[in-house]
């Protein structure tokens, strides 16, 4: 194994691992504040209970995400210092104001908001847990604009006297298609799954609470209270869960437009189509080299749609690609075109790298079945959400059942790997560029890191991780059991002397 | 000194050497004290209760103290990106160990409280203190070697030489490496322990201010240890440096001299600002020391600030969106502060294990 090969695969895990925090930290914050920001307007004691309860849950996610996300930015100099020298100029920015912008407000006014119970004015108080989540947005937004233009290298040329990307327009990284278009992707699909958690996780209660009786038969008054706020925060979760469908839709059928305009190769693979077609394949089983096809069930006509925004056109195969770019080694868009840091690194491309035989296609069947069980996993997310929902019509509530426990636990893991599956595909579709069509992964990674180096960290990272996990879901299913905190405390009239909020 | 290259200088390189100097010194003066708290919870915290009030003392402030280190490593690649690749895969197992360290303090802080066990508390504040430990002692050896200079020889890539650091992982311990490492251990420790006399009150307070005003002489005598060290094995060339790091090196050993005197007679807020002073004088020295070489010795290789450094364009907006949003970071880091300004009495921490929830 050479340390190319491991620092991806350390790449990959940590990356994954990281993202299983993420999108819970991006929308749960939100999802708070909103919660928070109702039991303001009406001070009823249910909204400050599920502030509280979805509080502690966000708290022991983000811990993991932070102490995770700081591996992260060190990785690109450890294992990655030649990508880190070549393209340092352009996204070195994006990261660095992310740090300046973003982590210095989530991690202030978390502290603040932990902390700030009886300390803070109610609305001082509040705007702590919108400015905490307002900070994972722009993180969000730095960090997919430093990805996008790795997806599509915009707004810089290459300067033959230092040897290395340069930027020209910074305002070309916001204005990057990729970006727009996986910035709205990338929050509705963290909405998703905070969504689907929130509704999950308030259903069972429920199903204990109510056992299967309607809400007006429920004759304890605290049971009667208890149901109500599990039964309001289930519809809550469950319409958040498919509002945010709707708008990964949508995001995603743009996206697979810019994609294929940005990327062919990565569209064509994510079909595993290797001639030129329009057929949409819903399934395909046979050979992946394309030759044979054993079982395929197809929409003709959808990809191009899906491609082109035309029902009928057609998308180039793998192999018709393969041979544009084999031509002179280079990289082309769908229409021909170049960015300038492409057409203007491709000399030196050609010279240095042409020799090595770098492959010019990704992985076809990751491309091909991450993308197929990102979408399914979607799909069924938010068909969960809307039988929540319809479970719950009129003055219904669910009985407490086995098999409905592990359906509510799988809820909140589908659209939480449908993330990971779309980043694998992201990621292994833009292979083998580390920067599309510039800069080939294998000439990026740290020339003077050996292989034992990079692997005895990547198996120290994976088995800190994996043994944080076990504390993680330990803490986030106790958490999760225990059910509503207790609120009863003293109105703000605090004594002078009256100790901080512990929160450790 | 060095050599002219056919790179557009920018004015604005220097200035990012300076403010990535800034945000080393904001990490080291605050996440000094927090990393020190957490060394001492073994030896200032008789029991849970005690240990509770240190980790809340810092409780609502670590880790926006860490994201000094995070900025300073965005700003490194962003400014400084040659430094950036050069720096981090050259001292890779170091890394690490500062990386492990972070990663078993921040959990360690958050979930601490969130089971009610005895076993599982003494755990996460083992971990703590290892975790805080760790990065201290890593980082001050580190330090050190910048000072020294850390040998670089060419290594060819597909864009030509890149400058590798050569210097191996077990050559990185050298003497005056050691006692930087020490230093710094002892430094934070005191820094810790003035911090927790100026936020408790009753038996806490008393303690830790014995405690800082012990470890503050410590602390001084290795100072003044490495000072001389500094000065007398790696003087910077430039006679103004040289002036600049005896005389600054001297200054830090007042500093904490006198932060140690003022922790014995109960001057808790004082004597903490002079210690943080102590850190950023220390700090100050070396970086003076780097300015240029940016604490390498390139052999068969160019490699200075000048040739790491980013375009004047980018240097241009990382320069506009510093000035408008540091301003910013700084005044809400200090309103936390002030929100939390009250010192903490044990009296006032429930006996009851199971912590207030969020």
């Amino acid at each position: 194994m050479d340390a190319q090969l491991i620092a991806r695969w350390q790449f990959g895990i940590t990356t994954v691992y990281h993202f299983l925090f993420v999108p819970i930290t991006i929308a749960l914050s939100m999802l708070v504040a909103v919660l928070q920001t109702i039991w303001y307007k009406t001070s009823n004691d249910g909204y400050l209970k599920l502030t509280k309860f979805f509080g502690n849950l966000f708290l022991i996610n983000f811990a993991l995400g932070v102490v995770t996300g700081i591996v992260q930015e060190f990785q690109f100099g450890m294992n990655w210092s030649e990508y880190s020298r070549f393209v340092g100029d352009i996204f070195g920015a994006p990261l660095a104001l992310e740090a300046l912008l973003a982590f210095f407000m989530e991690s202030t006014f978390i502290g603040l908001w932990i902390f700030g119970w009886d300390k803070l004015p109610k609305l001082a108080h509040l705007a702590c847990m919108y400015l905490t989540a307002i900070g994972t947005m722009v993180s969000a937004v730095f960090i997919l604009a430093a990805n996008s233009w790795m997806q599509n290298p915009v707004g810089a040329k290459y300067n033959p006297v230092t040897r290395r990307a340069e930027l020209t327009d910074f305002g070309a990284l916001f204005t990057n298609p990729v970006f727009k278009a996986t910035i709205f992707h990338q929050l509705a699909a963290s909405y998703m799954v905070a969504g689907a958690l929130v509704a999950a996780i308030a259903f069972w209660h429920l199903s204990r609470v109510a056992r299967g009786r309607r809400t007006s038969q429920l004759s304890d008054a605290v049971e009667v209270e208890e149901a109500r706020t599990w039964r309001w925060a289930t519809k809550f979760g469950a319409w958040v869960l498919i509002i945010a469908g709707l708008g990964i839709v949508v995001s995603g059928d743009y996206q697979g437009k810019v994609m294929t305009d940005a990327q062919p190769m990565k569209m064509a693979a994510a079909e595993g189509a290797y001639q030129e077609t329009s057929d949409f394949s819903i399934l395909t089983i046979g050979t992946l080299d394309g030759s044979e096809e054993v079982f395929a069930i197809k929409v003709p006509g959808m990809l191009g749609y899906l491609g082109n925004g035309k029902w009928g056109s057609t998308i180039k195969g793998i192999d018709d690609l393969k041979n544009v770019n084999l031509n002179q080694y280079t990289y082309r868009r769908k229409d021909g075109t170049q960015t300038e840091l492409q057409s203007s690194y491709q000399q030196v491309l050609r010279s240095h790298v042409a020799k090595d035989g770098v492959k010019l296609e990704p992985n076809i069947p990751v491309s091909y079945w991450t993308f197929r069980i990102m979408i399914t996993l979607g799909m069924i997310a938010i068909l969960a959400g809307l039988v929540m929902l319809v479970w719950l019509a009129k003055d219904r509530n669910p009985g407490h059942r086995r098999w409905l426990s592990v359906v509510l636990v799988l809820i909140p893991l589908m659209p939480l790997f449908a993330n990971s599956f779309g980043w694998i595909f992201t990621e292994m579709g833009r292979q083998p560029w580390i920067v599309a069509g510039v800069l080939p992964t294998l000439s990026a990674v740290s020339p003077g890191v050996s292989a034992g180096t990079v692997l005895f960290s990547t198996i120290l990272y994976t088995v800190l991780y994996g043994v944080l996990a076990v504390v993680e879901v330990g803490l986030f299913w106790k958490y999760m059991k225990k059910g509503l905190p207790d609120v009863a405390q003293a109105d703000s009239d605090q004594d002078e002397d009256a100790p901080l909020s512990y929160a450790y | 000194m060095f050599p002219v290259l056919e790179i557009a200088h920018s004015p604005l390189t220097p200035l990012w050497f300076i403010l990535i100097s800034v945000l080393w010194i904001g990490f080291f003066f605050l996440e000094g004290f927090d990393f020190g708290v957490a060394m001492l919870l073994p030896f200032m915290g008789k029991d849970d209760r005690d240990r509770r009030v240190m980790v809340n003392t810092i409780g609502p402030v670590w880790d926006g103290n860490e994201v000094w280190l995070i900025t300073a490593g965005g700003a490194m690649f962003a400014a400084f990106p040659g430094w950036y690749a050069t720096m981090f895969s050259g001292l890779y197992l170091p890394l690490l160990l500062v990386l492990f360290g972070l990663i078993l303090r921040g959990v360690s802080f958050e979930y601490r409280s969130k089971h009610p066990s005895s076993q599982w508390r003494t755990t996460f504040d083992a971990m703590a203190t290892i975790g805080s430990f760790l990065p201290t002692l890593v980082l001050g050896v580190g330090f050190a070697n910048f000072v020294r200079g850390i040998a670089l020889g060419p290594s060819p890539t597909l864009n030509g030489d890149a400058p590798l650091v050569t210097t191996s992982f077990w050559g990185l311990f050298t003497p005056f490496a050691l006692v930087g490492g020490i230093l710094f251990v002892v430094l934070f420790c005191a820094h810790g322990a003035g911090f927790v006399a100026l936020k408790t009150t009753g038996h806490m307070h008393q303690r830790a201010g014995r405690t800082a005003s012990t470890l503050g002489w410590a602390a001084a005598v290795v100072m003044a240890a490495w000072a001389l060290m500094f000065n007398l094995m790696y003087a910077p060339a430039g006679s103004l440096q040289h002036t600049l790091t005896w005389v600054i090196g001297i200054l830090a050993v007042l500093l904490v001299v006198v932060g140690a005197l003022l922790s014995g007679r109960g001057r808790d807020g004082l004597a903490f600002v002079l210690n943080g002073a102590a850190i950023t004088a220390m700090m100050a020295a070396m970086f003076i020391k780097m300015w240029g070489n940016i604490g390498f010795r390139p052999v068969g290789v160019d490699f200075d600030m000048w040739i790491a450094s980013s375009t004047p364009y980018t240097l241009k907006i990382m320069t506009i969106s510093t000035s408008i949003f540091l301003p910013l970071v700084l005044a809400y880091q200090i309103w936390s502060y002030w929100v939390f300004r009250k010192r903490i009495s044990k009296e006032a921490i429930p006996s009851d294990i199971a912590p207030a929830s969020a």
